[in-house]
């Protein structure tokens, strides 16, 4: 039987959602499901990896995996590797688990498949679908070579429960003595305590039709009445109006929501790729040739600006 | 200060992508420096106006993608290294880590500086590769980027706001907008990148082979469309309707 591995990242003691997900795309191949934990708080990730179906959770709560990037958990994956043997392992498509994929994959001379969307069993083999060139093209990669690396992108499936108990196994740290090198040595979270946007069930996102950041207050304004977070395009992210963690597209995050508010957004592919999968599309753009209104299952050819704040006074008065 | 800033020649990314028989991308119409790259060449130009030192290109790509490179060489980057090499077509992004990793070895440089991902591929594989094969640390998603004494500081980029990640130097850092508007090449710049140095080399000049390959695309389609839905100009009843639609799928 393939013996397939998730690599289920911990970031600041918490499972990053994500494992959930590649969980479910693991089952669906047909083989052993396992982790690998690495971090302080793993140990705590074993119950909810279990519960998604991993059969086995692999741990190590050494500190240097959460103070250091890629490396301390590169070398203690290769000798995890290496000792068992997987035909397959499966990252996040997430800031910190990229750079350890691309380590491993290069220290085993196996390139890998990443930023995919999809990964299926044929053939005696997996398939992934990768979509490129911004969004506009997929292609249906067949992994070759072993172990297989796929980085899948988050928000590719809904995770779900199995109702599965795993075995934890406490492994060994591996960290070689030149690894301790990218240190992590302070934390500032900008995003608030608002509601989180991978998270959030309805999103109102932003683009350069909201004609300065001063008016980004009102989308804030409209996604507290509607209980949303707020998004915004890479445009205006890159004009500095908002933080890149509000970021949505190939090059920010990937969302879907039951629904998704696009304000001032033209649609270009590396915005969409991250927001198509939203259930629905609600989209306001002056120009009527924009793309997102194509895509949206209300297009309204309207001036985002005004009718953000009107709308924020409706969504009151209707839950008045 | 030596730093290494890697450049690729992509397709224009608001043109439309073409393909060939073999599925792999036409490199032959217009085409334009990365737009990803461009900020990792002022984030270069950045810290050698900051600390002195010169700033290398290092590009892979056929003989005549050598647009990229001028465009760099004109913004202000001294001189280039350009990998190119029949034997590269369709190369994967182990066997582009690979070469490029050759070739910046023979420069030895304090910092490399590349796009977290290039804007056609999307990948990001090639940044942690290289860096692996490099044998450095790697410090990615940088928006903002310092360098003092042997050290270099970053702010990274998180789901949720940024960590300050330090290393001493060699390292390879991944750089996104963050770090600022890449600058325009004046006239001069342009002139002047005429007589900078290109050199060329071959992976047998690497000693680079070529291994497996990670994966076989098997077919390439278009990405599938979402249904149109409906589209109405604002007549004074857009609130009242969108309203109704979130009511419809109980989002209010």
């Amino acid at each position: 039987m393939a013996r397939i591995w998730i690599y289920a990242e911990i970031n600041q003691g918490k499972l990053h959602p994500i494992s959930l997900e590649l969980l479910a795309f693991a089952r669906s191949l047909g083989g052993e499901v396992e982790a690998v934990a690495l971090g302080p708080g793993a140990g705590a990730a074993v119950e909810v990896l279990g519960k998604h179906g991993a059969s086995k959770v692999l741990v190590n709560e050494d500190q240097a995996f959460a103070d250091f990037l890629a490396e301390p958990a590169t070398d203690t994956l290769e000798a995890l590797v290496r000792a068992q043997s997987p035909d397959l392992v499966i990252f996040g498509f997430t800031y910190d688990s990229r750079g350890v994929a691309g380590r491993l994959s290069a220290r085993f001379g196996v390139g890998q498949v990443a930023n995919a969307v999809d990964i299926q069993a044929e053939d005696g083999g997996y398939v992934a679908r990768v979509p490129y060139f911004g969004g506009a093209k997929v292609a249906r990669m067949k992994v070759l070579n072993k172990p297989g690396i796929v980085l899948i992108r988050p928000k590719s499936i809904e995770a779900s429960e199995t109702g599965g108990t795993a075995i934890l196994e406490n492994v060994e740290a591996t960290i070689g003595a030149g690894s301790r090198r990218a240190k992590i040595i302070d934390r500032v979270v900008e995003a608030g305590d608002k509601v989180k946007l991978e998270d959030a069930r309805i999103v109102v996102s932003g683009g350069r039709g909201m004609q300065g950041p001063e008016n980004f207050a009102l989308l804030e304004a409209l996604a507290d009445s509607l209980g949303a977070a707020v998004g915004a395009s890479r445009a205006v992210v890159d004009a500095g109006w908002v933080p890149y963690s509000m970021q949505v597209g190939q090059t920010g995050k990937s969302v879907r929501p039951n629904v998704y508010l696009a304000f001032g957004i033209s649609g270009a592919m590396q915005h969409t790729v991250g927001m198509k999968s939203s259930k629905y599309i609600i989209a306001i753009n002056k120009d009527a040739e924009a793309p997102i209104l194509k895509m949206a299952d209300l297009g309204i050819v309207g001036d985002a600006v005004k009718l953000a704040p009107q709308l924020t006074v409706a969504v009151k008065a209707k839950k008045d | 200060m030596k730093i290494v800033v890697t450049v690729k020649q992509i397709p224009d990314p608001n043109g439309t992508p073409k393909l060939g028989s073999d599925n792999r991308l036409l490199r032959d119409g217009e085409v334009v420096l990365d737009p990803g790259d461009e900020y990792g060449v002022e984030a270069a130009l950045q810290l050698k106006e900051a600390t002195g030192g010169e700033v290398i290109l290092v590009s892979m790509g056929p003989a005549k993608a050598s647009d990229a490179i001028r465009k760099g060489l004109s913004m202000g980057a001294d001189r280039a290294i350009h990998v190119s090499d029949e034997e590269l077509a369709g190369a994967d992004a182990l066997l582009t880590a690979q070469c490029l990793a050759a070739a910046i070895k023979t420069e030895g440089p304090d910092l490399v500086i590349c796009a977290p991902e290039s804007t056609d591929g999307s990948t990001g594989a090639v940044p942690p590769m290289l860096a692996e094969l490099l044998g450095i640390p790697a410090l990615t998603f940088a928006k903002k980027v310092s360098f003092e004494g042997t050290k270099v500081t970053i702010q990274r980029q998180t789901d949720d706001g940024y960590q300050t990640v330090e290393s001493e130097a060699p390292a390879l850092i991944t750089v996104t907008a963050g770090v600022g508007e890449p600058r325009y090449a004046s006239l001069k710049g342009i002139m002047a990148a005429r007589s900078k140095e290109v050199k060329k080399l071959t992976i047998a000049e690497l000693g680079v082979t070529k291994g497996s390959p990670a994966e076989h695309v098997l077919e390439v389609t278009d990405a599938e469309q979402r249904a149109p839905g409906e589209i109405f100009e604002d007549d004074g009843t857009a609130v009242e309707r969108i309203i109704a639609f979130l009511a419809k799928v109980k989002a209010v």
